[in-house]
C-alpha cells in the first residue's frame, strides 16, 4: 500500500505557490475543501487562478480568498451571491471567466482521463464560442473545448483511506471526483480518514491513483447557504 | 386575468408526461414540482447530482450535504441517486433527460434563449443553462411576457448576450402559451381572461394567431 496520508493541512498545501492555478471542489457551499481555503487564507499565497464553479459567499468558502485579494483569476460558471466578487469583477480587479457548467465539468474529466480536447454543444452562438473551433457532427453544431491544465486539484471527500481512496456523500460529491487527478497534485480533505482496508473496495468512488495528499480535516462547519425547509 | 407564477407552474406541470425525468430551473420552474399531474410518475434531476428529488425537508432534519441547483436544502425519494458534475451533465448531454423547463430574460422567434447576463448590470453566469439548451430536446420556458417596464420580452429578435441558438419550444408566461414554429411564434392558449389582442400588443415579435384561442386550464 502506497501511503498518502500526510500530518497536517500545512504539510498537504506544501509547494503552493503565488501565480499558481488550482481547481477546488464543491458546488456553492456544499462539498468544499474548507479546512484548505482556511489554510490558504493564512498562507497568503496570492495571484491564484482559482477553478471553481462558484466563488463562495462573501464570509465563506473562497469568499474568504476574495477578501484578501489572493485571486486574480475565477474560472467558474455561477457567481452570483457574493457582493465582494462582483465588486471586484465590475471594477476590473478580478480577471473572471464564465464558462457553462457542463463544459467546466468536462473539462476537469478531460485532464483527469488524458484527453487535450473535446467537442461539446454547450455555448455555440453565444459569445462562449467566439475564438473556438466549431465542427458539425451528426448535423448538429458543437465547439471545441480544452483540457484543464492546474498545478493543485483540492478537493473534499466524507471518507478516505490512507491508500487515498474516497467515498463522497450526498451532492456533496459535485465537482470532486472529477477534479481528482486533473491537476499536478491532488490533496484530498475528508471528514473521516481511516486505515487502508477498512473501506469496502466495493463502495470507493474515487481510487487512490488519483490522490497525492490525504488528511482529515480539523472541523467541518459545512454552512447551508439556502435553508428550505417544510413544515411538519 | 393574467397568471401569477403559480398559475404559470400549474400550466407548465401539464406538459409533464409519464416516465419522464426532468431538470428544473431556479425560479418558477422549480415550483413545478408541486403540481404534478396525479397518475403519472416523473423523476426531477438536479444537475449539482441528484436523481429522484424531493421535497423540501422538515425543520431540523436539514442536511448540508443534500441541496439542489438553487443550493436549497432538499431530500429524496426513493430510487435516488447521486452522482458527480461531470456523469449529471452527461445525462444531459447524452440526451437522457426528457423535458427541461428554465426561466428566462428574453426569447425569439427563432427559439434562441438569453438568461444569464445583462452587459454592464447583472454578470451571474450561465450555471448549467447553456449545456441544458444545447442538449435537451424539449425545452420549456417560464418567464414574464413584460418587463416592468411594460416592454415585451418576446421578441423578433433578443438583445441581450445569448444562452442558446433555435433551441425553445414551448413558452409559457403570464399571459400565454406560446410555441415555437418554423415560421415563428404560435399562440396556443390565453391566460383565463386575457384577450387576444391584449396578448398581440404585448408581444414585439409576430404572432401566428389560427382560429378560435382555447383559454388555459388551471385548477
Amino acid at each position: 500500500m502506497i501511503n498518502k496520508k500526510v500530518k497536517s493541512v500545512e504539510e498537504a498545501l506544501q509547494g503552493i505557490e503565488n501565480g499558481m492555478t488550482l481547481m477546488l471542489g464543491g458546488f456553492g457551499l456544499c462539498g468544499i475543501p474548507e479546512n484548505s481555503i482556511a489554510e490558504l487564507v493564512q498562507k497568503e499565497t496570492r495571484d491564484l487562478t482559482c477553478i471553481s464553479n462558484n466563488a463562495g459567499v462573501d464570509d465563506f468558502g473562497l469568499g474568504l480568498l476574495l477578501q484578501k485579494k489572493q485571486i486574480k483569476k475565477m474560472i467558474s460558471s455561477y457567481v452570483g451571491e457574493n457582493a465582494e466578487f462582483e465588486r471586484q469583477m465590475l471594477s476590473g480587479e478580478l480577471e473572471v471567466d464564465l464558462i457553462p457548467q457542463g463544459t467546466l465539468a468536462e473539462r476537469c474529466r478531460a485532464a483527469q482521463a488524458g484527453i487535450p480536447a473535446f467537442f461539446t454543444p454547450a455555448g455555440y452562438g453565444t459569445e462562449v464560442a467566439e475564438g473556438k473551433e466549431v465542427r458539425e457532427f451528426n448535423g448538429k453544431m458543437h465547439i471545441m473545448e480544452h483540457a484543464f491544465k492546474a498545478d493543485f486539484a483540492i478537493i473534499k471527500a466524507w471518507k478516505g483511506d490512507t491508500a487515498g481512496n474516497l467515498i463522497f456523500k450526498g451532492t456533496a460529491r459535485n465537482f470532486n471526483p472529477a477534479m481528482a487527478g486533473a491537476a499536478k497534485i491532488t490533496v484530498a480533505e475528508v471528514e473521516e480518514l481511516v486505515e487502508a482496508g477498512t473501506l469496502d473496495p466495493n463502495q470507493i468512488h474515487i481510487p487512490g491513483i488519483l490522490v497525492q495528499r490525504i488528511f482529515q480535516g480539523e472541523k467541518y462547519e459545512k454552512r447551508i447557504e439556502q435553508r428550505t425547509v417544510r413544515i411538519r | 386575468m393574467a397568471l401569477d407564477k403559480i398559475g404559470i407552474a400549474k400550466r407548465i406541470a401539464q406538459e409533464l408526461k409519464d416516465r419522464y425525468f426532468v431538470n428544473l430551473g431556479i425560479g418558477i420552474p422549480t415550483l413545478v414540482a408541486n403540481y404534478i399531474p396525479k397518475g403519472i410518475d416523473v423523476e426531477f434531476q438536479s444537475e449539482n447530482g441528484v436523481l429522484g428529488m424531493g421535497p423540501f425537508p422538515f425543520e431540523g432534519d436539514e442536511d448540508a450535504d443534500i441541496i439542489n441547483a438553487g443550493k436549497q436544502t432538499i431530500t429524496t425519494l426513493p430510487g435516488a441517486s447521486f452522482f458527480d458534475s461531470a456523469t449529471s451533465f452527461g445525462m444531459i448531454r447524452g440526451q437522457h433527460v426528457d423535458l427541461t423547463i428554465l426561466g428566462a430574460m428574453e426569447v425569439s422567434e427563432n427559439g434562441d434563449i438569453a438568461n444569464w447576463k445583462i452587459p454592464g448590470k447583472m454578470v451571474k453566469g450561465m450555471g448549467g443553462a447553456m449545456d441544458l439548451v444545447a442538449s435537451a430536446e424539449n425545452i420549456i420556458v417560464a418567464m414574464m411576457h413584460v418587463n416592468k417596464a411594460g416592454e415585451s420580452k418576446i421578441l423578433k429578435k433578443c438583445t441581450l448576450p445569448l444562452t442558446g441558438v433555435g433551441c425553445v419550444k414551448k413558452v409559457v408566461t403570464e399571459l400565454a402559451v406560446l410555441e415555437i414554429t418554423p415560421q415563428g411564434f404560435k399562440l396556443l392558449e390565453r391566460a383565463p381572461g386575457v384577450s387576444v389582442e391584449h396578448i398581440v400588443s404585448s408581444t414585439e415579435a409576430s404572432l401566428i394567431v389560427e382560429g378560435d384561442i382555447p383559454e388555459m386550464i388551471i385548477n
